[in-house]
C-alpha cells in the first residue's frame, strides 16, 4: 500500500487564517519534555515570574525531584539599570552550576521579557561557555511567546544544537531521525531500520548532550515531528537532505515514513513488506477494536501542537472519523505536503486563532469530540461537548506501529467515558 | 535576578484574574503575548471551573512590536465589550506588555465604553499574585462602592463578607460556614465579594454595618479603604480554630451591638472534646513546622499550640506584606519567623528542625514526603486536591472539626502508637511500620546527621539498645545522645551514656 498516491486531498485547499486571542502555550513549555529527553542538560529560562509560573503550572507535579529547569527571574533592579543584567545572569548561572555539577549542557532560554528588553543571550552563552568550558557547554534559544508557539520551542532548541553537531567526515551515508521521541519508540524504530538494513541511524536530540550525532552531505533525515521547520532548514544548510514523508502516526503513516528511508537505501519491495508486515498487522488489529467506536464520529481540532494535520489524517483514514475543522497554529506546506494530499476534500483547515470565533464555529458544528487545550476542555465539557486534551498527544508515545492502538485509544476513551456515565 | 525553581505565588495579573474570575459581570482585557493564556488552566483544571475565566488576551507577537500593539489592544477591548457586555471592565498589562508601555488604561478611556473601566497598574517585576488580587479588589471597590447608607433604628445588623476569590484555599466552603455563623448571631449578609458579586453588588457595600475580612491578603486593602472612606468597621480576627472563632463571634457582636452570649455558650465544635479525649494524649508536645500564607500560618500556629497541644518549632510565610504579623506570632512561640519565597530555604529549615508534623502548602507536602515526615496542607498555592467534592471549610466550628481530622490523619493514632511500643520486639513486627490507616510507604528514619567534631562511636550493645527504642523517636534519641556525648567529650557511647542522655533530655 502506498498512501502517497491517494485521493485529491487538501494540498491546494484554502486555509482560514485568523488572528486574535490565541489559547496556546508558548515555546517555553517544550522544556517540560526536552529536559526529560536530554538527560544531562539544564534549561534556564531568563524571564519573569510569569514564565516560572507557566512552567510549574504546565509541568504540574514534576516537583517530586528537583527538575532540570529553572527561571532566572528578572526584577526591577535589572530593568532600572541598577544592576547589570549580564552580571546578574553570570551570578545566577555560576550558582546553578555549583549546585548541579552533573550538568553538561546549559540552555539559556529567551522569553518575552528578555526579547523585549533585548538581553543578548547568544553573547551571554558565548561568554559563559568560555568560562565553564570544557565541563559545560552553554547554548541559547528563544522559547518566547512572541516568537514561538508551544512545540516551536522544541524546534528552536534543536536548531540551537545543529551548529554544535560534529561534521561527518567524507560522504558516509547515515540516517538522522529528527524530533524528540520516547525512548521506547526510538528503540522500536532502531530494530525496524536494522532489519531493513538502513543505517547507521542516529537521533536528534540525543539522550546525552555530549553525544550529538554527526551531520554532513551524506546525512539523510526523516522528521519524526511536524513542527521542526527551522531545524530542518539548518540541517539542510549543513548538507543533509530531508526525506519527504508523512509522519509516523498510525499503520499507514509509519509504513510510508519507513518506506521513505528504505527507498533511499534501495531496500527491495519484498524485503520491505516482509519487515514491516508484523508491525502493520499488530497495528491494524489494535486499531480495529477502537475504530468501531470512532468510525463515523466527527472531530474538531483547536490549534495546539502542529500535530493536528497528521492526527486528522490518521483518524480519518484509519479510524473512519469525520473531520470538521482542523486548526493548526502554523501550517508548513512543504513538510506537510504528503499529509495534506491524504486529507479528504471539503474540510476546513485553519491556521492561527481567534479563540472566541473558533468556539462559535465549534458550538455550531457540535462535533462528537473536540481536541483542545486545558483552558478550554472543562468549559466545553460543561457545555456538553466531549473533549480530548491536546497536550496528552505531545507527552504520550504515539508514533510507530506499536503505539497506533494507544493513539486511537486516546480518542476513544473520552467517548467511552461519556457513554458510561449515568449521572 | 533571582533563581527560581518553583514559586509560591504567580505574577500580579494572576491575582487580578482571581478577582475577575470570582465575580460576575466583570471582564478583564489583558495586554499580553501569546502563551500567557496558560493562566486559564489554573481555573479550569485546578479548580475545575466550568466556565472560562472572563479574560481576553491581546496575544501580540514579535511582528506586532514594530507595528501598532496599541491598536491591537483597542480592538481586543472593543470586541470583548461587544461580545461579553460586562457591567465593568478591568484593563491592564502582563509582564511583557508592561515593558512596551502602551498604557491600557489610557487607551481604554478613549474607547468611551458605557461601563466603568478600571485600569490596573500591577508592577510585575516588583509584586506578586496576592498583592495583585488585593490591589484589583481595592480598585474595583473604589470604582463601584456607593456611600454608606444610614441603617434604620432597630434593623437587623448586616455584614459584608470580603476576601473570597477564585483559586482560594477552601474559600468556597469558608463563605458558607461564616454565613451560618453570622446567621446564628442574628447578622444578615449584605454582600459577599469578590466571590459571586457583580459590580452592582459592590455598589451596595455601603449598606452594611461591618465588613468581615476573611482573608487580609486579598481584602485587607479594600476593607481599610471602606473603613477610612465610608466609616464601615472591619473585623481583625480570622475565625480559624475554636479560640479564634469564639474571638471572632465576640468581635462581630461588639461591632454590631448584639449579644453573643447564647452563641458562645453553645458547644459547637467537637475539637475541644476530641483534643481532651485520652487517645489524643499522644499529640502532646509533637513538634510541628508551619509554613503558608500569613493568615493560615498564624491561625495554624495558634491552633497547634492551644487546641492540639503541639509545640510550634517553626513558623513562616511567603507573604512578605504580612511578615510583621507572622514575626509577632512567632515571637509568641519563642521562635524566629521564616520569611521567604525560596522553597529551598524552607526545605533547609524543615530538615534542620526535624519536626514530627509539617503543616504547609503543596510544596511543603513534597518536601515532607522526601524527608519522610507526616504533613497536612493548610494554605494556598492550591492543587486540584485542595478542591474536595465534600464540604470542607477551614473557618468556624465546622472548620475546626475539619482541621482536627486533617492534621491528625497523617499521624499515628494514640492507641496504635502505644501498641507499637508494646510489641516492637515481636518477631512479626515490622520495624518502621506506617500508621495502619495509611497505605503509602512508611516514614524512613532520617540518616544520622554528620557530626561537626569529635564524633563518638556507638558501642555495639548501646547500638542494639538504641534499636529497641520505637523507630519514630529513635532518630531523636540518637541525635540527643550524640550531642550529649559530644558536649562531654566522650568518644564511646555506652548503654550508660544512652540512659544518661535520656535523663538529661527528658522533659
Amino acid at each position: 500500500m502506498d498512501g502517497l498516491a491517494a485521493g485529491p486531498g487538501c494540498g491546494e485547499a484554502p486555509v482560514l487564517r485568523e488572528r486574535g486571542q490565541r489559547e496556546v502555550f508558548c515555546g517555553l513549555t517544550g522544556i517540560i519534555w526536552l529536559h526529560r529527553k536530554i538527560q544531562d542538560a539544564f534549561f534556564l529560562v531568563v524571564g519573569s515570574r510569569t514564565c516560572a509560573h507557566l512552567l510549574q503550572s504546565a509541568a504540574g507535579v514534576m516537583i517530586f525531584a528537583e527538575p532540570r529547569f529553572a527561571t532566572a527571574i528578572i526584577d526591577e533592579r535589572d530593568l532600572a539599570g541598577m544592576s547589570d543584567a549580564n552580571d546578574e545572569l553570570d551570578r545566577v548561572v555560576t550558582r546553578l552550576i555549583e549546585r548541579r555539577p552533573d550538568i553538561r549542557m546549559l540552555f539559556l532560554v529567551g522569553s518575552c521579557p528578555s526579547e523585549v528588553i533585548k538581553l543578548d543571550l547568544s553573547r551571554a552563552a558565548q561568554r559563559l561557555s568560555k568560562r565553564f568550558s570544557p565541563a559545560v557547554r552553554v547554548l541559547n534559544y528563544s522559547g518566547s511567546g512572541i516568537e514561538t508557539t508551544f512545540t516551536q520551542g522544541e524546534d528552536a532548541c534543536l536548531a540551537a544544537l545543529v551548529p554544535e553537531m560534529p561534521a561527518e567526515p567524507g560522504s558516509a551515508r547515515s540516517l538522522l531521525v529528527v524530533g524528540a521521541l520516547a525512548e521506547v519508540v526510538e528503540d522500536q524504530f532502531l530494530r525496524l531500520f536494522a532489519a531493513l538494513g538502513v543505517g547507521p541511524v542516529r537521533f536528534l536530540p540525543s539522550r546525552r548532550a555530549a553525544e550529538l550525532p554527526a551531520v554532513g552531505p551524506g546525512t539523510r533525515f526523516l522528521l519524526a515531528q511536524p513542527f521542526l521547520a527551522e531545524t530542518a532548514r539548518l540541517l539542510e544548510g549543513r548538507g543533509a537532505q530531508r526525506l519527504a514523508a508523512p509522519f509516523p502516526l498510525g499503520a499507514e503513516g509509519t509504513t510510508a515514513w519507513l518506506r521513505a528511508a528504505a527507498r533511499e537505501w534501495g531496500v527491495d519491495g519484498a524485503k520491505f513488506d516482509a519487515v514491516v508486515a508484523p508491525g502493520q498487522a499488530r497495528a491494524r488489529a489494535a486499531l480495529a477494536q477502537r475504530a468501531e467506536l470512532l468510525a463515523g464520529k466527527s472531530i474538531f481540532f483547536f490549534p495546539d501542537s502542529q500535530l493536528e494535520i497528521p492526527l486528522a489524517r490518521f483518524l480519518s483514514r484509519e479510524c473512519g472519523m469525520v473531520l470538521t475543522e482542523v486548526g493548526t497554529p502554523y501550517l508548513h506546506r512543504q513538510h506537510l505536503a504528503e499529509e495534506l494530499a491524504m486529507l479528504p476534500a471539503g474540510i476546513t483547515l485553519s491556521e492561527g486563532q481567534h479563540v472566541d470565533r473558533q468556539l462559535d464555529r465549534c458550538r455550531a458544528a457540535r462535533p462528537d469530540i473536540t481536541v483542545c487545550g486545558l483552558g478550554l476542555a472543562n468549559p466545553l465539557e460543561a457545555e456538553g461537548l466531549t473533549t480530548k486534551w491536546a497536550i496528552e498527544l505531545v507527552f504520550t508515545p504515539i508514533q510507530g506501529f506499536e503505539q497506533a492502538g494507544d493513539l486511537a485509544e486516546l480518542f476513544a476513551r473520552p467517548l467511552v467515558r461519556r457513554a458510561r456515565l449515568m449521572v | 535576578m533571582e533563581l527560581a525553581v518553583w514559586t509560591y505565588e504567580g505574577p500580579p495579573h494572576v491575582g487580578a484574574m482571581r478577582i475577575a474570575t470570582a465575580m460576575e459581570g466583570v471582564h478583564y482585557v489583558l495586554h499580553a503575548p501569546q502563551g500567557d493564556t496558560y493562566a486559564d488552566l489554573l481555573f479550569t483544571m485546578i479548580e475545575r471551573r466550568a466556565k472560562r475565566p472572563p479574560v481576553t488576551y491581546t496575544s501580540f507577537q514579535a511582528r506586532d512590536l514594530g507595528g501598532d500593539t496599541a491598536e491591537l489592544f483597542m480592538e481586543a477591548a472593543r470586541d470583548a465589550y461587544a461580545r461579553f457586555k460586562p457591567q465593568a471592565m478591568l484593563v491592564g498589562a502582563s509582564c511583557t506588555a508592561e515593558l512596551i508601555q502602551d498604557d491600557p488604561g489610557g487607551l481604554a478611556k478613549t474607547l468611551g465604553l458605557p461601563v466603568p473601566v478600571v485600569a490596573l497598574e500591577l508592577p510585575s517585576y516588583q509584586k506578586k499574585e496576592n498583592w495583585g488580587a488585593a490591589e484589583t479588589f481595592y480598585r474595583l471597590v473604589r470604582a463601584c462602592a456607593g456611600p454608606r447608607v444610614a441603617r434604620a433604628e432597630g434593623a437587623r445588623p448586616r455584614a459584608n463578607i470580603l476576601g473570597p476569590t477564585a483559586l482560594g484555599f477552601r474559600h468556597r466552603d469558608d463563605v458558607v460556614e461564616v454565613t451560618r455563623l453570622l446567621a446564628r448571631l442574628g447578622v444578615d449578609v449584605n454582600v459577599v465579594a469578590p466571590m459571586g458579586a457583580t459590580p452592582a453588588d459592590l455598589a451596595r457595600l455601603g449598606e452594611a454595618d461591618v465588613n468581615v475580612v476573611l482573608y487580609p491578603e486579598t481584602a485587607g486593602v479594600a476593607a481599610a479603604f471602606l473603613q477610612r472612606q465610608h466609616g464601615i468597621p472591619a473585623t481583625k480576627t480570622v475565625p480559624i480554630g475554636v479560640g479564634a472563632t469564639r474571638d471572632f463571634i465576640a468581635e462581630v457582636a461588639a461591632l454590631v451591638g448584639v449579644d453573643a452570649g447564647a452563641v458562645l455558650a453553645e458547644q459547637a465544635s467537637r475539637l475541644p472534646w476530641y483534643s481532651r479525649s485520652v487517645d489524643s494524649t499522644y499529640l502532646t508536645g509533637k513538634r510541628v513546622f508551619i509554613f503558608g500564607d500569613a493568615t493560615h500560618a498564624i491561625a495554624a500556629a495558634r491552633m497547634a499550640a492551644e487546641e492540639l497541644g503541639f509545640v510550634v518549632v517553626g513558623l513562616g510565610t511567603y507573604t512578605r506584606e504580612y511578615a510583621r504579623d507572622v514575626r509577632e506570632a512567632a515571637k509568641a512561640h519563642g521562635i524566629e519567623a521564616l520569611i521567604t519565597d525560596d522553597y529551598l530555604k524552607v526545605e533547609e529549615a524543615i530538615a534542620a528542625l526535624r519536626p514530627e508534623l509539617v503543616l504547609g502548602t503543596q510544596m511543603e507536602r513534597h518536601i515532607a514526603k522526601r524527608l519522610g515526615v507526616p504533613c497536612a496542607v493548610i494554605s494556598a498555592p492550591v492543587h486540584v486536591q485542595d478542591f474536595p467534592a465534600r464540604y470542607s471549610p477551614q473557618m468556624g466550628f465546622e472548620g475546626a472539626n475539619v482541621i482536627f481530622d486533617t492534621w491528625v490523619h497523617p499521624l499515628m493514632m494514640g492507641l496504635e502508637e502505644h501498641l507499637l511500643g508494646m510489641f516492637r520486639e515481636d518477631f512479626e513486627f515490622a520495624d518502621g511500620a506506617a500508621p495502619s490507616h495509611l497505605g503509602h510507604a512508611p516514614a524512613r528514619e532520617a540518616p544520622p546527621e554528620p557530626v561537626a567534631a569529635g564524633p563518638a562511636t556507638w558501642a555495639a550493645e548501646a547500638e542494639s539498645e538504641l534499636r529497641k527504642i520505637p523507630f519514630f523517636v529513635r532518630g531523636k534519641a540518637r541525635r540527643n545522645t550524640e550531642s550529649f556525648a559530644r558536649e562531654r567529650g566522650l568518644t564511646t557511647i555506652t548503654i550508660e551514656t544512652l540512659y544518661d542522655a535520656k535523663a538529661h533530655f527528658s522533659r
